[in-house]
């Protein structure tokens, strides 16, 4: 992958396509999974990337579940010149989560996890945005482009 | 309700996980499986996961639940034909599926488990060749 450097500024990203789907039972995730991985294989991600960015959504789907009480999932396939890329969008309306920093550290969990879901998911993916406002919600965007 | 369905062959059990796997079926398998452990007196438990294409940190936590619970009752966990995606993928997670045995495929997954239980009280951390080939 291309970093920005001077010469080159950074592309925009675009938004191919659109697919929002609801997240309130743990069989929704089967069926997310799977709609993620149609997805991907149409942008010719391969099967070790295909397998990261699932995983990845596999973590944040259950943390939405476990304490957002569910939400929804956005997915998109975006573009960066010639780059393609899925991105994912996971909102609930959950309590949010007080200590972002302490959240994203290995090994920390407010339930009994292992306390690997979000910096986990964030080693799994190119990009990782978190924003969490207490008694809110929670939305986490993750990206992986196909070559990434 | 989906089940994932144990099979009991001589003194071990055998279980093939052939499809996506959520939480509370992973839950399930391993409750089942630890209670087949102590009914059967079972000596070795085989996991088969060479269908499984996702295995993130909580099914990571429940294979390794399961061989430390079935340690417990006398039996070897090993855990077979584990897709290099997902080695990789796990790897990367950050769990590194340690005190877990593995094989690459059923038959060395069986030999091994027949070297664990023959030689009883053998080596503590024994495992197979769990380098993991392209298919």
């Amino acid at each position: 992958m291309i970093t920005g450097t001077k010469t080159k500024p950074m592309m925009m990203i675009l938004s191919l396509s659109k697919d929002n789907i609801q997240v309130q039972k743990e069989q929704d995730v089967v069926l997310l999974r799977n709609r993620v991985r149609e997805v991907a294989v149409k942008i010719k991600m391969g099967l070790v990337n295909q397998t990261k960015l699932i995983t990845a959504a596999s973590e944040l789907l259950r943390n939405m579940l476990r304490y957002g009480g569910g939400g929804s999932c956005l997915i998109e396939v975006v573009t960066r010149g010639r780059d393609n890329g899925v991105r994912l969008t996971f909102t609930d309306h959950g309590p949010g989560i007080p200590d972002i920093e302490a959240a994203m550290r290995d090994g920390f969990s407010t339930g009994k996890s292992l306390g690997l879901g979000l910096p986990g998911a964030k080693r799994l993916c190119n990009e990782f945005d978190l924003k969490s406002k207490p008694g809110e919600g929670t939305v986490v965007m993750i990206l992986k482009w196909a070559n990434g | 309700m989906d089940k994932i369905p144990i099979l009991r062959m001589g003194s071990f059990l055998l279980v093939t996980i052939q499809v996506d796997l959520y939480d509370r079926l992973a839950l399930d398998l391993e409750a089942d499986l630890v209670q087949m452990v102590n009914k059967t007196g079972s000596k070795g438990v085989l996991i088969d996961i060479s269908a499984v294409s996702i295995v993130d940190s909580f099914m990571g936590r429940i294979i390794g639940n399961i061989a430390s619970m079935s340690k417990i009752l006398d039996a070897e966990t090993v855990v077979v034909g584990m897709q290099p995606a997902v080695a990789i993928t796990l790897i990367e997670l950050g769990l590194p599926l340690k005190g877990v045995h593995t094989a690459l495929d059923v038959e060395k997954g069986m030999n091994l488990l027949k070297s664990m239980i023959g030689d009883d009280h053998g080596d503590e951390d024994e495992t197979d060749d769990d380098d993991t080939f392209a298919e």
